[in-house]
């Protein structure tokens, strides 16, 4: 038993005003089942992710015959068997958009992630960003955002200005991580770098002028200014936690650096990298480097080599096989995508932190952006979660709510994460209902 | 200038950059007026993120062209059809702004390393083992200028210099802590974001213009896509471009200038939006011969066609759309399908060549590049809808709806139906439903008259077995090929409107506002009068007094906070 002499906050002043930046676990201790740190009794810190799947599944082929607990997965998602208990299933869900000019893959998006439809103009904040913003302060990186076609593209942002872009490449994303800056916090030494301290210094000149020129600019600016010394904060953040040794997380293990396949749209490439990139994100969480991840898999784009057609214009050109009764090819573009979130989340459940997992201490929200992608269709949008969010959630339930807001599900993940609301979304989108039969 | 002509001369000035700038002086008073301007609230106002180009340009001509980035930036964002006006949106995420300091602190680090020093660094510390605060005041003060597109203010200044102070205290090197300093003023706000600060107008009673540096600013960007030169920040410091006579005289030169180059460059990428074909990839097993470098090339061809006959030649801008005269390379002539002799010396296969495509080919203008119809495919088949789309919307700036909900597509292209063989057949059949049929009328025909080129841009007389029928019609004007369609396009008003559009809103920013209609009315009239010539546009544009003026949203903001 150590004695606790963690200091909780570090406070400053930045640009004239106090802010409190929050710091990792400092000199705290896993008790001996490594659930709890071994002062406090507290559980092990809760983390997020974001799974964007576009272009649903096949209509009829997924939702389970029987509500609640005990349901028998449907065709489509057989491979999910292995992991029923693990998950949730929502079916019956929409996306409204109120007569607002439907932008196909795109308007539906936007509901999903910050549960508003925007004509034009900033969108956000996204709802893995309120939720980085609880429980993502004290990490080196407030969240992480991967894509697995090898694109930058992303629907995590704090604003419509300040977007997080993806990173595509495994190699890029391991150095980003465990490249020279990461601490491994279970080393035995610790030397704090006398330039970091250096660097600390020189970035306070830039952060003093920041009075200076927000009285300087437009309300507009103001914001976007905010945003840039928001994310300096966040660089001077990460340099003082480099300065502290970090504490021990009783399943960090530095991985290899593995060989990625040059990125790009092709299913076996991507078969290839996601692998690589869902366990750097899992050794991420598991060594205490970010508490927040978003996972794109860029569906749109993704084909096969040889062949004209991606999985986007499969959808709208693929005739519904007469025999089958659906389409095939579609089909099985689904099927191997949802192998690829079934691996993630075996990855995440293999990591063994006392008598849990990674994924016990997890929520995985997994959206998409249509019900049925062959007919851009509204209406039966299939939603799934993950983990049980460090035993605040339920899993091994199929949720069904017929006609009702996708937003619910959103507003329910946000509560559990602690974001402090209420209600989300606007107009018809707008919910107050939570899920309260997968709350614990 | 020839690019290569341009290389060679910057290269000549490598490392004297530096030390030719570091002869600007600004005055102690230049300063105390940027203070004194804030201190009144007249305001900074619609900043705009640099843009990677930018920000490559300026630490060439500020520190040389040895300078390696070694770093990597964040996406763009496309606002209104330009990047341009998505950087004065764009903030800065976290990732984007650690990509920007480890890029700030591998520049500065090769700024003051011991090759370079003797050349960037204008003094010598009197002991290299700890501050100089004299030598630290010197070199950050010019080069701040220079990065900041103004004098610092003396707060600025000071707080540099303590920096660098603590850091070589700290790192028990001089150099270092200037290297971490320079870092630090390369991932400022003053130098990532290019403000623009606004002063009453005093020809214009309660408006607003922009003050001498961001005007100086507003034009380099607008005209080279870079910083001001050593000339053009003199002219700010001596306010002579408060004055009609001093502005006309700064963009008269500007325009001669071989940057100008880079400038026209810049805003077709931009407008074309050329950025695309960065990450464009093709399906290998389908068009073995498109690549990476095809992509690369395909970006240049274009951007050369558009300086020779835009700028060189100071040609009409519409004949871009039917230009028989291009630039090839061996790659790209071998995915166009074209038996170019190869006279690079030594066979050098990245040699460029011009090419002057017989008459009457099919293939004549922008759109039957590789650029307009590779970039507008898909990975493994052509596309007239999303060619025709990029026409209506890039070229003629004109808005194409997006297509209805609950929509079934199956019939669209089945490539295997026999009864449907060619696209023009299956496009056809789908626009029976009425719902789609008022869209795809706007658009299925231009792009149907590309369809001789595949999904990878290389030419074909058949899809299927099938002969192509590419003819149509463009707002009831007949064609019957692509270089017919060139020729429509060229003549259709829609096409003078909107490059006029997109280079004034490129300009200032932001889209017109209601009170600019008549100024943006009146250049495409003289457009039109001085015969299409875009130097002359970008003059007429960069000498109106409408450029400097504050937006009216911005002025009210200003305003009340005077009040």
């Amino acid at each position: 038993m150590t004695t606790l002499t963690r200091r909780s906050a570090l406070r400053g002043v930045v640009g004239g005003s106090a802010v409190t930046v929050g710091l990792p676990f400092l000199d705290c201790y896993l008790n001996n089942n490594g659930t709890a740190l071994a002062a406090t009794g507290a559980a092990l810190p809760v983390c997020f992710g974001h799974w964007l799947q576009a272009l649903g599944f096949n209509p009829g082929m997924w939702v389970p015959k029987k509500i609640g607990a005990g349901y028998e997965n449907n065709v489509q998602l057989k491979l999910f068997d292995p992991i029923r208990d693990k998950i949730n299933i929502f079916s019956g869900m929409k996306y409204f958009l109120d007569g607002r000019p439907h932008e196909t893959h795109t308007s539906t998006v936007q509901i999903a992630t910050t549960g508003a439809v925007f004509d034009s103009g900033p969108i956000g904040p996204s709802l893995d960003s309120k939720i980085a913003d609880v429980i993502g302060t004290r990490t080196r990186f407030r969240s992480l955002e991967v894509a697995y076609d090898g694109s930058r593209q992303s629907w995590s942002r704090r604003s419509g200005t300040s977007i997080n872009p993806s990173e595509g490449s495994p190699a890029a994303l391991y150095k980003r991580i465990f490249g020279p800056e990461f601490q491994d916090p279970n080393a035995a030494e610790f030397t704090p770098d006398p330039m970091v301290v250096a660097r600390k210094s020189v970035l306070s000149a830039v952060t003093d002028q920041r009075a200076a020129l927000m009285k300087q600019v437009g309300a507009g600016d103001r914001v976007r200014l905010d945003e840039f010394f928001t994310s300096v904060r966040e660089i001077e953040n990460q340099l003082e936690l480099q300065l502290q040794k970090p504490s021990p997380m009783v399943a960090c293990t530095v991985p290899k650096a593995e060989d990625e396949v040059k990125p790009d749209s092709l299913v076996e490439t991507m078969e290839t990298n996601s692998k690589i990139m869902a366990k750097l994100v899992a050794y991420a969480l598991a060594c205490g480097q970010t508490r927040v991840f978003n996972t794109w898999l860029g569906a749109q784009q993704w084909r096969r080599r040889g062949s004209s057609y991606t999985w986007h214009s499969s959808t709208h050109e693929e005739s519904i096989d007469p025999a089958l009764g659906y389409q095939k090819v579609v089909y099985d573009f689904i099927h191997e995508a949802n192998q690829m979130f079934v691996d993630f989340v075996h990855i995440l459940d293999g990591v063994k932190e006392g008598d849990g997992t990674l994924l016990d201490r997890t929520l995985v929200l997994w959206q998409t952006d249509h019900g049925d992608a062959r007919t851009h269709s509204l209406e039966e949008i299939p939603i799934m979660t993950a983990g049980n969010a460090g035993g605040r959630m339920k899993s091994g339930m199929h949720v069904s709510a017929p006609g009702e807001a996708c937003t619910r599900v959103g507003l329910t993940v946000q509560q559990i994460m602690g974001v402090p609301l209420n209600t989300w979304g606007t107009r018809s989108n707008e919910t107050t209902k939570t899920f309260t039969e997968i709350l614990t | 200038m020839s690019a290569l002509k341009r290389k060679v001369v910057r290269a000549a000035g490598a490392g004297l950059t530096l030390a030719v700038c570091l002869g600007l002086n600004f005055p102690a008073s230049q300063a105390a007026t940027a203070e004194k301007a804030a201190d009144t609230g007249v305001g900074v106002a619609a900043m705009r993120r640099l843009t990677p180009e930018q920000y490559a340009n300026i630490i060439e001509e500020v520190f040389g062209p040895s300078i390696e980035l070694g770093g990597r930036f964040e996406p763009e964002l496309r606002v209104d059809h330009l990047n341009e006006l998505g950087s004065g949106q764009l903030s800065m995420s976290s990732l984007g702004m650690a990509q920007f300091d480890s890029m700030a602190r591998s520049i500065a680090a090769q700024v003051v390393s011991e090759k370079s020093r003797d050349i960037m660094i204008p003094c010598k510390p009197a002991a290299a083992n700890g501050p100089d605060d004299a030598c630290a005041t010197k070199f950050l003060a010019h080069a701040g200028s220079l990065l900041f597109r103004r004098p610092l203010t003396q707060p600025e200044l000071q707080s540099y210099v303590q920096a660098a102070h603590a850091a070589s205290v700290t790192a028990k090197d001089f150099y270092t802590g200037l290297s971490l300093t320079l870092g630090a003023v390369l991932s400022s706000p003053q130098f990532l974001f290019r403000q623009a600060t606004v002063e009453p107008d005093p020809d214009n009673r309660g408006q607003f213009r922009l003050d001498a540096y961001s005007k100086a600013t507003r034009l380099s960007f607008f005209l080279w896509n870079t910083m001001p030169d050593a000339a053009l920040l003199t002219a700010a410091e001596k306010g002579e471009l408060n004055s009609k006579k001093g502005v006309e005289k700064q963009v008269a030169r500007m325009l001669a200038s071989h940057r100008l180059e880079d400038g026209v460059r810049a805003f077709f990428a931009d407008m074309l939006q050329l950025d695309g074909l960065s990450v464009l990839a093709k399906d290998t097993t389908l068009y073995p011969k498109f690549d990476a470098m095809v992509a690369r090339d395909a970006r240049e061809q274009t951007l050369r066609t558009i300086v020779d006959l835009l700028v060189e030649h100071r040609g009409d801008y519409r004949d871009l759309f039917t230009a028989r005269k291009t630039y090839l390379t061996q790659a790209l002539a071998s995915v166009y399908r074209i038996p170019l002799v190869n006279e690079a010396p030594n066979g050098s296969q990245d040699f460029w060549q011009a090419y002057e495509l017989p008459e009457g080919d099919p293939r004549a203008g922008i759109l039957t590049e590789l650029s307009f119809v590779a970039l507008n495919s898909h990975p493994g088949r052509s596309s007239p809808t999303l060619r025709g789309k990029a026409l209506r919307e890039v070229i003629l700036c004109q808005k194409v709806p997006a297509p209805p909900a609950a929509v079934n597509f199956s019939i669209v292209q089945d490539t295997s139906n026999p009864v449907y063989r060619t696209a023009r057949a299956r496009l056809t059949a789908h626009a029976v439903n009425p719902v789609c049929a008022g869209c795809h009328k706007l658009i299925d025909p231009m792009g149907l008259a590309l369809e001789n080129f595949d999904g990878s841009g290389a030419f074909r007389t058949e899809e299927n077995g099938v002969a192509l029928d590419t003819s149509g019609t463009l707002d009831g004007v007949k064609f019957n090929n692509a270089a017919e369609l060139g020729r429509v396009v060229r003549d259709n008003p829609a096409t003078t409107s909107c490059v006029v559009d997109r280079l004034l809103s490129y300009g200032i920013g932001r889209a017109p506002v209601a009170s600019e209609r008549a100024w943006a009315d009146g250049l495409k009239a003289a457009f039109i009068k001085d015969g299409h010539v875009i130097p002359d546009l970008m003059r007429r544009i960069a000498t109106s007094p409408e450029f400097f003026r504050a937006e009216p949203r911005i002025a009210e903001v200003t305003k009340a906070s005077l009040n």
